[in-house]
């Protein structure tokens, strides 16, 4: 029995993504490999063979791929995935974006998101934004999986010395092409693998308010993130967007400002080690899964925050 | 061009999902239904792309139960033109959708199909990608802006980094982010306008397709439930409980 990980890069950098696939992966059991596609992406492939406990790395290295356009990742896919009873990656905008289409062209269902591996056939996975937790079994023959990060702790990034294998796979099928990226810069933490995070919501009123909740990140070395109402307004990028639709965390203090607590917000952020709330509305839904609740405006809090943060001598920078 | 926009009807996004006591699934009895929300967000879209001039005739798809007979309503309310409900009695997985979404589009021909990109029930995030792998037409998930051009079309994608553009040969599939429209309100003459437009009613097995599920739902449990902790009074307190009692900081 084997698993091959896709992995995520831009060429340069192997995400941490993976290595939490990769901890997902082992627990299966047999061999993992990685999968590295892209292109000029000798060094991402030098570090999959790196992250501990790694077999083998298949390196595709092409135009074609360089884009990680799913068209083009997909059939390579179909086309090693002959060897392996399971494929898998993390359930992030890129792994939700090529799997399926591998999985159709092989025609088996994917497992979405697991947060438990059972046995190789049977996967605990979240639905209903996280209410409902659904036990599956799968009767293909080959599994397609994608992975919730929070779920599973990232794999030793070194300590291994696998054998990098050249493969390669159709090449541009000519359906799409990659045109531009506007990538968020920030010297932040990721949002998803962040120690802390700080979240803004429709309480900031305003984009220009958000410096209040990065005083606080930055002497707390944290991440920033928002609800869905913040980024619907246009305060701050849609990457920032924690929940249900957005991304998952699960940082050691997750402190959520000026935001109610909806379901689907929560959905984003409730297996948080510490959860702390500020608001104004002592009766805003988020103060039934924090561990700490404040009532208080925020426009008064965040500079008090920041201000006994520095008191205390508390700075991660 | 003709698009078509395929919908689910969906528990409505404000209900607080309860699983049933043998685990079985979870409650749907008396409980609010409503179109899945990225759905009405790709019929919107359709709708204006009709307004534009860019689209020609709207029809909207749903594969599910007699009730889904209402959802098409909603859609058709907002402006598509006809419907088609392929009835299924039996759950229908993303696969199976996919098969039988593909069918219709076999005999509609659409130049473009557009999907929600998340059912928010089984939040699976991939009957989009999985039918344009069966029409072997590229796919543009996500999207937050869609911009049609000659034979092909431009579309901007909410990724985890940020944004990414890509152009797509048409036909193709695109699936909606929440930033791409707002839906609008469908007006009372629209409703009742809605009742009037076609819905051509077929069945899963005069498409041909093999629907069996290929996952079986075991078991469907709540969460662990989170307890709420202390309220605290000031700023002080809580950085001092921060650093002293949860000690993360
Ligand atoms: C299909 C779908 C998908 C969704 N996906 C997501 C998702 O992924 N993530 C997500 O977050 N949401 C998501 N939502 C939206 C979700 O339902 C809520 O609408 C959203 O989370 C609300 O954001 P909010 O808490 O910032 O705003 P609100 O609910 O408006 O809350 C604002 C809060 O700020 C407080 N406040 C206001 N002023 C102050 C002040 N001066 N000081 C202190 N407190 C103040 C208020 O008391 C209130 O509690 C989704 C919804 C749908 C339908
Ligand atoms: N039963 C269905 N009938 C028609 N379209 C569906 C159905 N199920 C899912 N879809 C479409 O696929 C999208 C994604 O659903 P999912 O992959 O289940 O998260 C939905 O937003 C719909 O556009």
């Amino acid at each position: 029995m084997s698993a091959l990980v896709i992995a995520e890069h831009d060429n340069n950098e192997l995400k941490q993504a993976t290595l939490h696939a990769v901890t997902a992966a082992s627990q299966l059991g047999g061999e993992v490999h990685i999968l590295v596609a892209g292109e000029g992406s000798d060094a991402v492939a030098a570090q999959a063979a790196a992250v501990a406990g790694i077999a083998k790395v298949l390196h595709a290295d092409d135009a074609a791929y360089g884009h990680g356009l799913a068209e083009n990742v997909a059939p390579l896919i179909v086309g090693l995935a002959e060897g392996y009873d399971h494929l898998l990656a993390c359930a992030t905008t890129y792994g939700k974006n090529v799997m399926p289409r591998a999985a159709a062209l092989l025609d088996v269902a994917q497992i979405s998101e697991i947060s438990e591996i059972l046995s190789a056939d049977s996967f605990i996975r979240p639905t209903y934004a996280g209410n409902a937790m659904a036990t599956v079994e799968s009767s293909d023959a080959k599994k397609v999986i994608t992975v919730r990060a929070t779920a599973f702790d990232a794999a030793a990034a070194d300590g291994g010395s696998a054998a990098i294998e050249a493969v390669s796979g159709p090449g541009d099928q000519g359906l799409s092409r990659f045109e531009r990226h506007e990538l968020s810069v920030s010297e932040r933490p990721e949002l998803t693998s962040a120690d802390i995070v700080i979240s803004g919501g429709r309480g900031m009123q305003s984009g220009e308010n958000f410096p209040l909740v990065e005083a606080v990140a930055d002497r707390l070395g944290a991440a920033v993130g928002a609800s869905r109402a913040a980024v619907d307004a246009g305060y701050v990028p849609n990457d920032y967007q924690v929940g249900q639709t957005g991304k998952v965390v699960a940082p050691n203090l997750y402190i959520a400002i000026g935001i109610s607590g909806a379901i689907q917000h929560l959905a984003g952020m409730k297996d948080s080690k510490v959860i702390v709330a500020i608001n104004k509305d002592e009766e805003a839904p988020i103060f039934q899964v924090a561990d700490y609740g404040l009532v208080a405006d925020l426009f008064k809090a965040l500079p008090e925050l920041a201000e006994e943060l520095d008191k205390q001598g508390i700075s991660k920078n | 061009m003709k698009v078509l926009v395929g919908i689910k009807r969906t528990i409505d996004a404000n209900v607080k999902v309860r699983v049933k006591a043998d685990e079985s699934g979870v409650e749907t009895a008396n409980v609010k239904m409503t179109l899945n929300p990225f759905c009405e967000i790709a019929v919107e879209e359709a709708v204006r792309m009709k307004e534009a001039g860019s689209a020609e005739e709207i029809v909207v798809v749903t594969a599910g139960p007699e009730e889904a007979r209402q959802t098409l309503m909603t859609a058709l309310a907002i402006g598509a033109d006809r419907a088609v409900h392929v009835v299924a009695d039996q759950e229908i997985q993303p696969l199976a959708v996919a098969k039988v979404l593909k069918a219709v589009i076999e005999q509609e021909e659409p130049g473009l199909v557009i999907l929600g990109k998340q059912a928010i029930d089984d939040d699976s995030n991939q009957t989009g990608q999985m039918l344009a792998a069966l029409l072997n037409w590229p796919q543009a998930t996500f999207a937050s802006k869609i911009t049609l051009g000659e034979g092909e079309a431009e579309v901007t994608r909410e990724i985890d980094g940020g944004l990414e553009t890509l152009t797509v040969k048409l036909p193709a599939v695109m699936t909606t982010d929440l930033r791409l429209n707002e839906p609008r309100y469908a007006s009372l003459p629209n409703i009742m306008k809605a009742k009037k437009k076609p819905v051509d009613v077929k069945t899963v097995e005069e498409l041909g397709v093999d629907a069996a599920p290929r996952l079986k739902i075991v078991k469907v449990a709540a969460p662990d439930k989170r307890e709420a902790g202390v309220m605290v009074e000031s700023v002080a307190e809580l950085v001092e409980k921060l650093q002293n009692e949860a000690k993360v900081l």
